[in-house]
C-alpha cells in the first residue's frame, strides 16, 4: 500500500495560519491503514490545531470528513456540498489524493497534511518498509522477488557492488544488501544463471507523467 | 591497440604494470595537483584520478586528469555512476578523450551518504557494469548508448574495479566475468590485506580462464598506522583486514609502524610479481604521494619500462 507520515505540526499550522475555516479531509484507504491520515488522525490533528490556535488568540473553525478514497471521483463527490463553507482544505491523503482533491476544487487552497513516503509492506503495526518504486519494468522475476531498484541504495542492475558488508549495505548495518539477498535466494532456488548475464541499461519510462489505459478500455469521449 | 595508452602498451608488452593514484584538491588549487604529480613522475605507468572520492566534492576528475596530461603523466580518469546521468557521462567521456586522456576507470561510486552532501540525489542512471559496456560501444562501434553514430570514437583503455573480499565471496569471480563480458580491459582490485583470500580469488579467475581476457592489477595500500588498520577493518565496507596485519603493525618499534607498513606492502608486491594471473600492482598511497618513489624503489619496480 501507499504509506505516508503526518507532517510536523508546526509546518501544518504555518501553512493554514491565514485561514479561519478549514476542512480537514481524511482518506479511508492506504493512509488510514498506515495510521497517518484516516478518520482518527484527522480528529487528532484538528484538536491539536484548535488548541494551538486558541492559545495564539487566532481561533479556527475546523471541519472533519473522511472519505473512502481521495483518488476516486466517486467518493470525492461527497465533499462537493461541504467545501463551499470553508476557506481552505487540508488533505491527509497521499500525494495522489491531495492533487485529485485540489483539481476538483481549483478555487480552494489545498494543503497537504502528510508526507507520502512510498509503497510499502506492513511489517507490524506502525512499521512499514518500502518495496516498490513503480519503475514500470518489473525485474522481480529474475531477481528472486527482491527489487534491486528499491532495495539497493544505488539501484544497481548488475550488483552487488564492492560495498557489501557482512550481508549488509555499505550505507548501514541495519540495511540488508539487496544483491546479497538476491544471490542467496537464487542460489537456494538453483537459479543463479538468472543474474550471470549482463543486464543492459534500463530505458527508464518513469521520467514523464504516466498515463495508463488498460487494454479494452479508452478515455471517455468528454475527457479525451 | 585499443587506446594506445602507455598503460595498455606496458601491459601488452608483458611488463608488470605499476600504477598510482592522486586525489584532486578540495578547491581550485592547481599547484596542489602539480605538486602531488611531481612525486609520481617516472615512478608509475598511469595515475588514477579519483572522482569525488568518498562522495566528497573535489576538482572534477577529468579536469585534474588534463593537468596531469600537461605535466607529462598519464592519467587514469575515474568516473562514478553516482553523480551523472548517461548524457553527462558520454559528454565527459568525449571531452576527456579530446584532451588526450587514454585510460578510464568505471565505478559505481561510494553512496552519497558518506560525503559532504549526504542528502544529494544519487543519479545511478546506469551502473558500473553498464558504464563499461557504454564506453566500449562508444570506442569499438563508434556509437552513443542510443545507437546514434559518433563523430570520432573516443580511444580509451577501459578499466574497472573488483573487490574480491566483499561478500558473497563465491559470487565475486562471476561478477568479474560479467565485467569482462561487458568489455573491460583491465581491473584494479580493492586494497588487499587478506592474501589467502586474494590467492583463492585469483585461482578461481585463472581456472575460469578470466585472467587471459583481462589484466588484473592488485590493489595495494600501505598501512601508515595501527589506527588506520583498525579503521579500515571496522569502518570501511568491503575491506578485509586480518588480525595478523594489525598485530604485525602493533609489534613494530615505536615510530617504525609506517616503515613496517611499507615493508608489508613491498612483500605483497614481490608475491604479486610471481603470481599467475596478476599483471601488475595499483598502489593507492592515500595522501602519501611523496612516499611513492621510495615504495616503488624498494618494491623493485623501477625503472618503469619505456614502451
Amino acid at each position: 500500500m501507499i504509506v505516508a507520515k503526518r507532517k510536523p505540526f508546526e509546518e501544518i499550522k504555518d501553512m493554514i495560519k491565514d485561514y479561519k475555516k478549514v476542512l480537514n479531509v481524511g482518506c479511508g484507504t492506504c493512509v488510514a491503514v498506515c495510521l497517518a491520515g484516516g478518520e482518527k488522525e484527522v480528529a487528532v490533528l484538528n484538536s491539536e490545531l484548535e488548541m494551538a490556535r486558541k492559545l495564539d488568540n487566532n481561533p479556527i473553525e475546523l471541519g472533519a470528513k473522511t472519505i473512502e478514497r481521495q483518488c476516486d471521483r466517486e467518493y470525492l463527490e461527497a465533499l462537493d456540498d461541504m467545501v463551499k463553507d470553508y476557506d481552505a482544505i487540508i488533505s491527509m491523503a497521499c500525494g495522489v489524493g491531495i492533487q485529485f482533491l485540489a483539481e476538483r476544487y481549483p478555487e480552494k487552497p489545498v494543503f497537504p497534511g502528510v508526507d507520502t513516503t512510498g509503497m510499502s509492506v506492513n511489517q507490524a503495526v506502525g512499521w512499514y518498509e518500502e518495496r516498490c518504486r513503480s519503475c514500470g519494468q518489473c525485474v522481480l522475476g529474475v531477481t528472486g522477488g527482491i527489487c534491486p531498484v528499491t532495495m539497493c541504495a544505488k539501484g544497481l542492475y548488475n550488483g552487488p557492488c564492492g560495498g557489501t558488508n557482512n550481508g549488509n549495505c555499505e550505507i548501514s548495518d541495519e540495511q540488508p544488501c539487496a544483491w546479497f539477498m538476491i544471490y542467496e535466494r537464487l542460489e537456494k532456488q538453483g537459479r543463479l544463471d538468472n543474474i550471470l548475464e549482463f543486464k543492459p541499461p534500463v530505458e527508464w519510462n518513469d521520467q514523464v507523467p504516466r498515463t495508463l489505459i488498460q487494454s479494452g478500455y479508452k478515455k471517455p469521449e468528454e475527457a479525451a | 591497440m585499443k587506446s594506445g595508452s602507455n598503460l595498455e602498451k606496458v601491459l601488452e608488452a608483458g611488463h608488470f604494470a605499476f600504477t598510482g593514484e592522486l586525489g584532486p584538491p578540495r578547491g581550485a588549487n592547481v599547484e596542489e595537483v602539480r605538486e602531488k604529480a611531481e612525486f609520481l613522475k617516472g615512478k608509475v605507468d598511469a595515475v588514477n584520478i579519483t572522482d569525488n572520492q568518498t562522495a566528497m566534492v573535489r576538482m572534477s576528475s577529468w579536469a585534474a586528469s588534463i593537468i596531469l596530461v600537461q605535466e607529462g603523466l598519464e592519467p587514469n580518469f575515474q568516473m562514478v555512476c553516482r553523480d551523472r546521468n548517461r548524457l553527462a557521462m558520454q559528454a565527459d567521456i568525449l571531452g576527456a578523450a579530446a584532451h588526450g586522456i587514454r585510460n578510464m576507470l568505471c565505478l559505481s561510486g561510494d553512496h552519497q551518504k558518506f560525503g559532504d552532501h549526504p542528502q544529494a540525489k544519487g543519479v545511478f542512471d546506469i551502473d558500473s557494469m553498464q558504464l563499461i559496456a557504454m564506453v566500449k560501444k562508444m570506442r569499438d562501434e563508434g556509437q552513443f548508448l542510443s545507437g546514434a553514430e559518433l563523430n570520432e570514437a573516443p580511444k580509451l583503455f577501459i578499466g574497472a574495479a573488483a573487490n574480491p573480499f566483499a561478500d558473497p565471496f563465491e559470487w565475486r569471480v562471476h561478477r568479474l566475468a560479467k565485467k569482462i563480458q561487458a568489455g573491460v580491459d583491465f581491473i584494479q582490485t580493492q586494497c588487499i590485506y587478506n592474501m589467502d583470500k586474494f590467492r583463492e580469488w585469483v585461482k578461481q579467475a585463472n581456472d575460469m580462464g578470466l585472467t587471459e581476457k583481462v589484466y588484473i592489477l592488485a590493489g595495494v595500500t600501505p598501512m601508515k598506522s595501527v589506527g588506520m588498520a583498525k579503521y579500515m577493518k571496522s569502518k570501511v565496507p568491503g575491506m578485509d583486514v586480518p588480525d595478523e596485519v594489525i598485530q604485525r603493525l602493533q609489534g613494530a618499534e615505536k615510530g617504525k609502524v609506517a616503515e613496517e607498513g611499507i615493508k608489508m606492502a613491498c612483500e605483497q608486491i614481490e608475491e604479486f610479481k610471481e603470481m599467475k594471473g596478476v599483471a601488475g600492482v595499483h598502489l593507492m598511497a592515500i595522501e602519501w604521494e611523496h612516499k611513492v618513489p621510495e615504495i616503488a624503489e624498494r618494491a623493485g619496480v623501477l625503472p618503469r619500462p619505456k614502451v
